[in-house]
């Protein structure tokens, strides 16, 4: 089974899925980054999902569970890169991935990061 | 890859359900799709793969290139010998789920593609075909 690396970049975990996942390989993956975010104290994680030719609901849920446990274990999540035919399918199969940051591109998700931990530290 | 006009592949492990949308991005490339069009039938192939394996107990995916008024056309049949749907209008309800899922697998994909049919009964199993048209 493959298995997605988490890299580290001071207080962001960053995460580039590059395969055809199975569904395992997606659930290993909420799993790890779980337990990087609680280890590591990130305050934000980056999943970007650019090399994605197609996101189902079995992907789509494992997006929204990433970003709930982040936001419990007190991190921010921001989903980039999605390719718009992703997005025009996703809206369709009826997937809103409410709950879910997303930006354009991997340097937008760090300026939405940044700003994210800016307002937690003013107490917002 | 030379593409057959028509063929069988197995889905009873995960790894099928990769190998599935693998095939079905390649007949789609076949067919010369729109890029939003493939994505929309890879999308739907790999909703109803793992319905597949997850409700019916594996079973096959069926794929052909067809033709109606001389227009292309690629249809998939997934066929399973599981337990069946017993309310299928229930089944094609948003949100309606058997207890695993979300509940978006079979109304989803249906949206995601031209024509879709399914037929199921209590302890005979399930079909359901899908034809995206180019």
């Amino acid at each position: 089974m493959d298995r997605i690396p988490i890299l580290r970049m001071g207080e962001t975990l960053l995460v580039t899925i590059q395969v055809d996942m199975q569904d395992q390989t997606a659930l290993t993956l909420q799993d790890d980054l779980a337990g990087q975010i609680a280890k590591t104290g990130a305050s934000g994680v980056m999943i970007d999902i650019s090399a994605l030719e197609i996101v189902d609901s079995f992907v789509g849920r494992m997006l929204t569970s990433i970003s709930g446990i982040a936001r419990i274990l007190s991190a921010t999540t921001v989903v980039v890169g999605m390719q718009p035919a992703v997005a025009i399918t996703l809206v369709e199969l009826g997937l809103s991935l409410e709950g879910v940051r997303t930006a354009l591109n991997v340097e937008r998700g760090m300026e939405l990061l940044q700003r994210a931990r800016e307002e937690s530290s003013l107490g917002h | 890859m030379a593409i057959e006009r028509a063929g069988t592949l197995p889905l009873q492990s995960e790894h099928n359900i990769v190998a599935s949308r693998q095939m079905v991005r390649a007949l789609c490339q076949e067919l010369k799709l729109t890029l939003v069009d493939q994505t929309k039938m890879i999308t739907a192939a790999s909703e109803l793969s793992r319905n597949t394996l997850i409700h019916g107990g594996g079973g096959t995916m069926r794929w052909e290139f067809i033709e109606k008024n001389g227009r292309p056309g690629l249809q998939l049949v997934f066929e399973d010998q599981g337990p069946g749907i017993a309310d299928i209008a229930l089944a094609l309800t948003d949100g309606w789920t058997s207890g695993t899922g979300m509940g978006l697998g079979l109304p989803g994909s249906k949206r995601l593609v031209n024509d879709f049919d399914l037929q199921s009964e209590p302890g005979a199993g399930t079909r359901v075909s899908i034809t995206k048209w180019k």
